[in-house]
């Protein structure tokens, strides 16, 4: 875990300092409104639909047992004792005073930590593969690149009033969990031919109104031009941009408009002239980085005591056969703790909850938690023999639901509870969903199935790369909710194709019901995953089972 | 009467010369001004970059960031003369401005009367806690 330096305590102690005049001066008057939105924006403060909302940076989604109690206690402190985990690894906390959030920024500098940039148009929050640093298949640990953007993007003078929001991802395993080709520059660790490391750089990826996967702009960058090249796209970025319309302004515009030869041109001809301008003493930093991310003693004990406490305990072990991913070492598991139980808001933990996953990472996880961008927390790093006194600890405070990237672990935006965009509600559908399929006892055999809804248009639940995709609009006054399908946010990333007229909020259930279960009935075996059978049979089976539904019955 | 921001708080204009709109560029003296605006294409001046005495770089609303990659271009081309932010720039952007290459920033009087200089001296120090040129130095 990076810890940082007198450098970064500055840094980010000055910025608090210089929020808190800010304001001051808005409630002075020196300020306008107008003025003050990118202010405080810049440091995560928006306005919601009943009150403010204050997002909090954690970079590339990781924490440690320090961090995840302070954030326990500012929820406690200054707002109701819970909080958020989003999408893009951030807490939300959504009921802050104005003019406490100077405060709560002082409580999060206290540990390392700020809110800077978690909105507005500037480089936001970079994220990670959740299981870095543990994955058994991954190439290099992207976390020390994702550091070093951070510093770099930090207060980048140039690039605070970019056209739009700027999202950079990175990962360094050849199966993409970071959902790279959905950012605006998406970073996948790579080596040339002769072992040296470097990057694949995708640029133009987004969701939203216009989904579209991020191209490749460079397929091998050295890695000590990232920095001067990211720059360059930036800057073209910045240049280029459309400021004349906010539904236009995303870099996937830029690109599209303009034509990727001619962006790569641009980017390339500024990437030439900047370059100099960087002396390589960022490797240098690089460098130092580096050692926060040494990978933590593991210990080498025997694993008997799991196996038979997991032949013993079909609780336990159905836990264990979701929950769990392939660790890097031997002996070792990597556990996502769900935020999904179901009914509950996904991506929701109160305090309390956090306080245990801080205890449970010091005491068996060798002091390390992520944020998913499923909305679920990870321990990266448990010894096997560890597992049943981490999942006691956890089925006691609620948090040991068996269902990670099954039909339940729904990806859901605050959609209109919470969201002044929202054309309609995210967050019940969810809930509704899951207490459906907890209720028809399938979820375990109908196996992985994503499924992520947005209450609007924008696609925070990413629906579009959903395996199914729901999309919240309002049809004259009433929610109406549209269903794709096919969508997929890894390295065989698609974007999912409509189904065809949309369902009321009473109806989508059952929708999403029938397309499951129908699904059980036509897949090849039991082997063939939902996204596998839709690949292979095309929409047009998924339709009937939509669709034609009255039709059967009236034969029945 | 304009006002001009610099590190050591506000002062008038004491540039005396003419400043010509980029279409006049042909027409541009030694020592005299040169102003773009954010769509302006800053590679238009390379060849008059050794004898211009100022480049005003306009911006007309606070939230364009344009004119900050037109600065650090500039800076880039080789331009080290001197290099002006004009326009609707807040006293929180001042240090933005200055890390970009811009060596001051002009306003008008109004917005100087809502944001008086000490919020404008409170980010003279905006060689502080600079990651980016701790990164590339
Ligand atoms: S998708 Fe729409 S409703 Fe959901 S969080 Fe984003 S802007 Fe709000």
């Amino acid at each position: 875990m990076y810890k940082y330096n007198e450098f970064d305590e500055a840094a980010v102690r000055s910025r608090v300092a210089q929020f808190r005049a800010q304001v001051q001066r808005r409630i002075d008057g020196s300020l306008t409104e107008d003025e003050f939105r990118p202010l405080r924006l810049m440091n995560g403060l928006y306005l919601q639909l009943h009150a403010y909302m204050l997002r909090i940076a954690v970079p590339y989604g990781t924490l440690n047992p320090a961090k995840m109690r302070q954030l326990a206690t500012i929820a406690e402190r200054w707002d109701k004792g819970y909080g958020h985990f989003t999408t893009r690894t951030n807490l939300q906390l959504n009921w802050p005073r104005l003019k406490d959030v100077p405060d709560m920024l002082e409580a999060l500098a206290d540990v390392g930590m700020h809110s800077i940039q978690t909105s507005g148009n500037c480089v936001r929050n970079v994220t990670a593969d959740h299981f870095a640093g543990a994955a058994a298949d991954e190439i290099e640990d992207p976390r020390p690149i994702a550091e070093l953007i951070r510093q770099w993007s930090t207060d980048h003078p140039e690039f605070q009033f970019l056209p739009r929001k700027f999202k950079i991802g990175i990962t360094g395993s050849p199966h993409d969990r970071a959902v790279i080709r959905s950012h605006d520059v998406g970073l996948r660790m790579v080596r040339n031919a002769a072992g040296e490391p470097g990057f694949e750089v995708y640029v133009g990826g987004g969701l939203g109104r216009t989904p579209m996967l991020a191209q490749v702009i460079r397929d091998f960058l050295p890695q000590a031009d990232l920095l001067p090249y990211l720059e360059a796209i930036l800057g073209a970025y910045n240049l280029k941009g459309r400021r004349d319309n906010k539904w236009k302004a995303r870099i996937k515009i830029t690109v599209f408009e303009n034509g990727l030869d001619a962006f790569r041109a641009d980017v390339e001809e500024r990437f030439e002239r900047l370059r100099s301008q960087w002396s390589g003493v960022d490797q240098d930093i690089l460098a130092e980085i580096r050692p926060h991310f040494a990978p933590p003693a593991f210990r080498n004990a025997p694993v008997d005591s799991y196996e038979a406490f997991r032949a013993a305990n079909p609780v336990f072990r159905a836990w264990t056969d979701t929950n769990l991913h392939e660790h890097k070492v031997d002996g070792y598991a990597i556990v996502s703790i769900s935020l999904k139980k179901h009914g509950a808001t996904p991506g929701d933990a109160t305090s309390d909850q956090m306080r245990v996953m801080a205890d449970l990472a010091e005491k068996y996880g060798h002091g390390d938690l992520r944020v998913s961008h499923e909305q679920n927390i990870i321990l990266p790093h448990v010894h096997k023999s560890d597992l049943p006194a981490v999942w006691q600890a956890l089925r006691e405070a609620e948090l040991a639901t068996a269902n990670i990237g099954l039909v339940s672990d729904i990806i859901a935006c605050p959609g209109m509870d919470y969201c002044s965009l929202a054309t309609a509600r995210a967050i019940p559908i969810a809930q509704q969903i899951a207490l459906r399929f907890d209720e028809l006892k399938v979820e375990h055999e109908v196996g992985p199935l994503k499924i992520k809804i947005s209450g609007c248009i924008n696609a925070c639940g990413h629906h579009h790369v959903g395996h199914i995709g729901i999309l919240g609009l309002d049809k004259a006054g009433v929610e109406n909710y549209q269903i794709t399908l096919g969508g997929d946010g890894t390295e065989t990333a698609s974007i999912g194709e409509k189904m065809g007229p949309g369902f009321a909020a009473s109806e989508i259930v059952g929708a999403i019901e029938r397309l499951v279960l129908g699904y059980l009935e036509i897949r090849r075996d039991a082997e063939e995953t939902f996204l596998e059978c839709v690949r292979r049979v095309g929409l047009e089976p998924f339709r009937a089972f939509l669709y034609e539904q009255e039709e059967t019955a009236d034969a029945a | 009467m304009a006002i001009i921001v610099t590190d050591k708080g506000f002062t008038t204009d004491d540039f005396a010369s003419p400043v010509r709109p980029l279409a006049e560029i042909d027409q541009v003296q030694d020592g005299e001004g040169v102003e773009i605006g954010p769509a302006d294409d800053p590679r238009a001046l390379v060849g008059v970059l050794g004898q211009v005495g100022l480049i005003r770089v306009r911006f007309p609303a606070f939230n364009d960031g344009r004119g900050f990659s037109h600065a650090r271009d500039l800076r880039s081309f080789g331009y080290t003369g001197r290099l002006r932010a004009v326009g609707h720039v807040l006293a929180d952007q001042y240090a933005m401005a200055r890390r970009v290459g811009f060596d001051e920033v002009e306003i008008d009087e109004s917005l100087g009367a809502r944001q008086p200089e000490d919020q404008w001296l409170a980010r003279a120090n905006w060689r502080d806690n600079w990651y980016q040129a701790r990164l590339r130095a």
